[in-house]
């Protein structure tokens, strides 16, 4: 019998960043419609800005929630990060100090990761152990001091270039890119696959020969690398060394993952829809603060698409059951 | 008489004070379907997984084509050329057919794409497993759908297909028909005798009295961690085959004897 | 790939949906005030917008207002300062949750020419803003330290502290006041007990639980909000010890106040955040119309509550307190 490949329609309709796209867009018309302000260039460079450490974090968070697990230390482990390169950047090298943040945030994924596979612990309970266990040393090593007078070298990725009119960050520029690098490891390496098969069940990745255990460390350590870059991104937009920063930012990532279409249960979602997701947060966020809207109805909206998100990702999956 | 392509001697398997293979032997010759059928606890999936090295024997030998080998994990035994269909983990459901056949053992492009890059031939991918497909004559709507949108028989088809295609030696399959209903059922016992006829041995292990009857050139039966017979399914009524299994006949000289009178005449036979 | 396309494909989208088009004004000559408040439900912040939003009514002005998710979150407040500047707002009202760290990016707004106001909190430098309206914390913390002295009429106190949270100016200064008030130094013996407590009522109640358990003959208890005190009370009465514990506290809530009338806190020092908005907001429209940019240090005022005056220092009774009380 000949094979057919799927039609497009039916292409569209089964790719999870199907909803999240069409809220996005939707969320932008209404925008556009309801605040004069919404629909410039400047604006959108601005809600760029303001999703690329969430963003980043997300993406982190993604690459975990595909393997069946997920992350609650995120934000802290990015606190951290930030902390020790803003401190160190007061005595050394700026980049050396970047470099040492770097290996600090990759350094607790790894430790999670570890834990997570080795002692067979539940992600959640290895996570939200490490969440409190590397807060704590926050602000323990930053003596709950802000780290000001920052050299330029750390702060680098908050200036920003003219593109066509607009001002843009090189943070955004980076986070951009790396949202792009990751849907290429996820959907044209070997890798990418194996994350996939991992997160369907981690029983059939090991019999089909896929070294389970060294995959799991390997996606920790490098969402905690991740993490790492989210937190030079988010002292070059604060400019400073924030020991109270990225504390709701485990849930914010997950929200964004989740609103992205990304299945919970795992194996299941694209990276690219995670950015959809953490924009989306944004331009809501963005839109009604234009418009006039107190923020707490911000956090409503996130709420109720959450639970959309995610109901549609359970409907879904019952159906192909 | 011709060399087995995998045979088994003095297996033993201990777990605890349970023991699971009592010095089993096992015994599989080139072309054949063999079903390996016994009752639960028999130690059939014990025999299975320490010639797949999904376990580790503690005492007794393995051999694949005459030569002695270890199996430290399932993915030294794949790569001595057995593969393995097991009956609930197979493939990754979230996953396409062409991404389950390769996984594991993916081909990448060529050039600097695939070397530096590591970038995926999905292209190259989809076309082989199409071809796999073909050849076993799997007919699916598309290669690119996930595994998960597809009946169980063509899961199952799936699962099939990649084993055949990269097993160079011995095909195994764990109950492949038991979540299947009677349609689905049939064509995957088609299935397993295309894949004899291309010349690879199957490993059939089963519950299904009607179907061992019906594809497998002989039958080994296990009871009691031990191989107690090999039989041929037309020398034996399948009434005769479950009293061996469950020790109520003996097979000597080729003939079933009764072992256990009240126990055969219990199932009918006497 | 396909899935690559298709991911590039919402980007641009995206990027044709909200970006591309020209920056417009304000569509109306109405001016609007932007409000950052820490959180969005501590009745301090709560009076607070409703002061601002009385104030902005009646200038004919529209009020803008956003919060942290958090004490302390800064990443959410530099977030609404953006967005407020690109819609277009005469002047930001602040409370800065993080002093410091929220500098850069009031600098940037302000360049952006909006007038900046913190409320409450100074920022570190307390220049980083254009004005400070604010009630002086340290003077808060000092008269309820004062207070206590004198209530205290001699006897040896064993204090406890049921503090905000580590890194948090407000918290601090209010402490660092009542010491002073007090007459005592950090680290003097007669302090025997030193929690935070995020001015929480339960949290404050654990606090005052392990203090006790540390040492039980606490008999003065500083606290840095009345929630926080009123958890203390609810532990000091499971103990039988709530008539023999002075309990002292900052901030002036209703809730609290009303906590003061029924002797459960003795007395509080009591801040204005109404008045504090709402001069903001008319120093942001009378910019807008074209006045001068309001500079320094305002002092909102703060007065002590109590039914129990004490000798020397200066108070009012909680029927004054109520009728001035915020939340």
């Amino acid at each position: 019998m000949a094979v057919i490949e799927a039609t497009l329609p039916r292409r569209i309709l089964t790719t999870p960043t199907a909803g999240p796209l069409a809220a996005l867009v939707i969320a932008c018309a209404f925008f556009s419609l309801n605040s004069p302000q919404f629909l410039t260039g400047g604006n959108f460079s601005l809600i760029i800005q303001q999703v690329m450490v969430v963003g980043t974090l997300a993406i982190g968070q993604t690459l975990i929630i595909l393997t069946g697990g997920i992350d609650l230390s995120n934000g802290a482990i990015m606190a951290f990060g930030g902390i020790v390169m803003a401190k160190l950047a007061l005595s050394m090298t700026p980049l050396l100090a970047i470099a040492a943040g770097l290996a600090v945030c990759a350094l607790f994924g790894l430790v999670n990761g570890t834990l997570a596979t080795r002692i067979s612990l539940p992600p959640f309970i290895v996570t939200l152990g490490m969440l409190n266990v590397v807060f704590a040393l926050t602000h323990i090593y930053s003596q709950d001091q802000t780290v000001t007078g920052l050299p330029d070298e750390l702060t680098f990725l908050g200036q920003t270039f003219q593109l066509g009119g607009t001002r843009v960050t090189y943070g955004s520029v980076l986070t951009i890119a790396l949202f792009l690098l990751f849907a290429y490891l996820l959907g044209q390496t070997a890798w990418g696959r194996h994350v996939y098969a991992l997160g369907n069940s981690p029983e059939v990745a090991r019999l089909t020969g896929i070294r389970t255990s060294r995959l799991t460390v390997g996606v920790y350590t490098l969402a905690g690398l991740v993490y790492g870059i989210a937190a030079l991104l988010l002292v070059s937009r604060t400019g400073v060394g924030d020991p109270q920063a990225g504390q709701t930012d485990n849930l914010d990532s997950i929200t964004a993952v989740v609103l992205g279409g990304t299945s919970l249960f795992g194996g299941r979602g694209l990276v690219m829809g995670t950015l959809i997701g953490a924009l989306i947060v944004g331009v809501f966020r963005n839109g009604l603060q234009l418009m006039g809207v107190p923020s707490i109805y911000q956090t409503l909206i996130t709420g109720i698409l959450v639970i959309l998100a995610v109901t549609v990702d359970q409907l879904s999956r019952r159906r192909t059951r | 008489m011709t060399t087995p392509v995998l045979q088994a001697r003095g297996l033993v398997k201990r777990y605890g004070h349970v023991t699971a293979l009592d010095g089993a032997d096992f015994d599989l010759l080139p072309g054949e379907v063999l079903a390996v059928i016994g009752d639960n606890g028999a130690g059939k999936t014990t025999l299975i997984k320490a010639l797949t090295g999904a376990i580790q024997p503690d005492s007794g030998e393995i051999l694949l084509d005459g030569k002695r080998v270890r199996f430290g994990d399932p993915l030294e035994a794949r790569r001595a050329g057995i593969e393995t269909v097991y009956q609930d983990l197979a493939i990754a459901a979230s996953l396409d057919i062409a991404t389950n056949m390769f996984l594991g053992r993916e081909l990448r492009k060529p050039g600097l794409l695939g070397k530096v890059f590591r970038m995926l031939d999905k292209h190259r991918m989809r076309a082989e497993s199409a071809e796999h497909m073909a050849a076993l004559k799997i007919g699916l709507r598309s290669l690119s759908v996930p595994v998960e949108s597809l009946s169980g028989g063509q899961r199952q088809g799936v699962a099939v297909a990649r084993a055949v295609a990269w097993a160079s030696h011995v095909v195994v399959m764990d109950e492949p028909t038991a979540a299947l209903g009677v349609k689905e059922s049939g064509q995957v016992l088609d299935l397993i005798r295309r894949v004899r006829d291309r010349g690879l041995p199957v490993v059939l292990i089963s519950h299904n009295m009607p179907h061992v009857f019906e594809i497998a050139d002989r039958i080994h039966v296990q009871r009691l961690g031990r191989r107690v017979a090999q039989i041929k399914p037309g020398d034996h009524s399948m009434a005769e085959v479950v009293a061996i299994m469950t020790g109520a006949m003996d097979v000597a000289d080729g003939k079933a004897v009764i072992a256990d009178k009240g126990a055969a005449e219990a199932i009918g036979l006497s | 790939m396909k899935r690559l396309i298709a991911g590039l494909g919402a980007a641009a989208l995206m990027a044709a949906g909200c970006g591309g088009g020209t920056p417009s004004g304000s569509g109306s000559d109405t001016v609007k005030v932007g409000l950052i408040t820490k959180t969005e439900t501590n009745p301090f912040f709560v009076k607070m917008k409703e002061g601002a939003t009385a104030a902005a009514k009646a200038q004919g002005a529209e009020l803008m207002s956003a919060a942290g998710k958090f004490d302390g979150d800064n990443a959410s407040q530099i977030t609404a300062i953006e967005n407020m500047v690109a819609a277009g707002v005469k002047g930001i009202l602040i409370t800065p949750s993080d002093t410091k760290a929220i500098v850069p990016a009031i600098k940037k707004a302000r360049d952006a020419g909006v007038l900046v106001i913190a409320l409450d909190t100074p920022t570190e430098p307390q220049d980083a803003t254009d004005a400070l309206f604010a009630t002086d914390n340290f003077k808060a913390g000092e008269l309820i330290g004062q207070y206590a002295k004198a209530a205290m009429a001699g006897k040896p106190a064993k204090i406890a502290t049921l503090d905000l949270a580590p890194g948090i100016t407000v918290g601090k200064l209010r402490h660092d006041g009542f010491l002073k008030g007090f007459g005592v130094a950090e680290g003097d013996p007669s302090i025997v007990c030193s929690q935070d407590t995020q001015g929480d009522q339960s949290k404050g109640q654990t606090a005052m639980e392990n203090c006790l358990q540390k040492a039980p003959d606490i008999n003065l208890v500083y606290t840095i909000n009345e929630p926080a005190a009123l958890g203390a009370h609810t532990a000091l009465k499971a103990k039988g010890i709530d008539k023999d514990v002075l309990v002292v506290s900052v901030d002036g809530g209703c809730t609290g106040t009303k906590a003061v009338k029924s002797g459960q806190i003795a007395a509080t020092s009591q801040q204005y955040p109404l008045k504090m908005a709402e001069s903001g907001v008319k120093a942001v429209t009378d910019f807008a119309k074209g006045g001068k940019k309001a500079t320094g240090y305002t002092d909102t005022g703060v007065t002590l509550i109590t039914d129990k005056p004490v000798a020397g220092v200066a108070a009012k009774d909680t029927a004054f307190g109520l009728a001035n009380c915020w939340g």
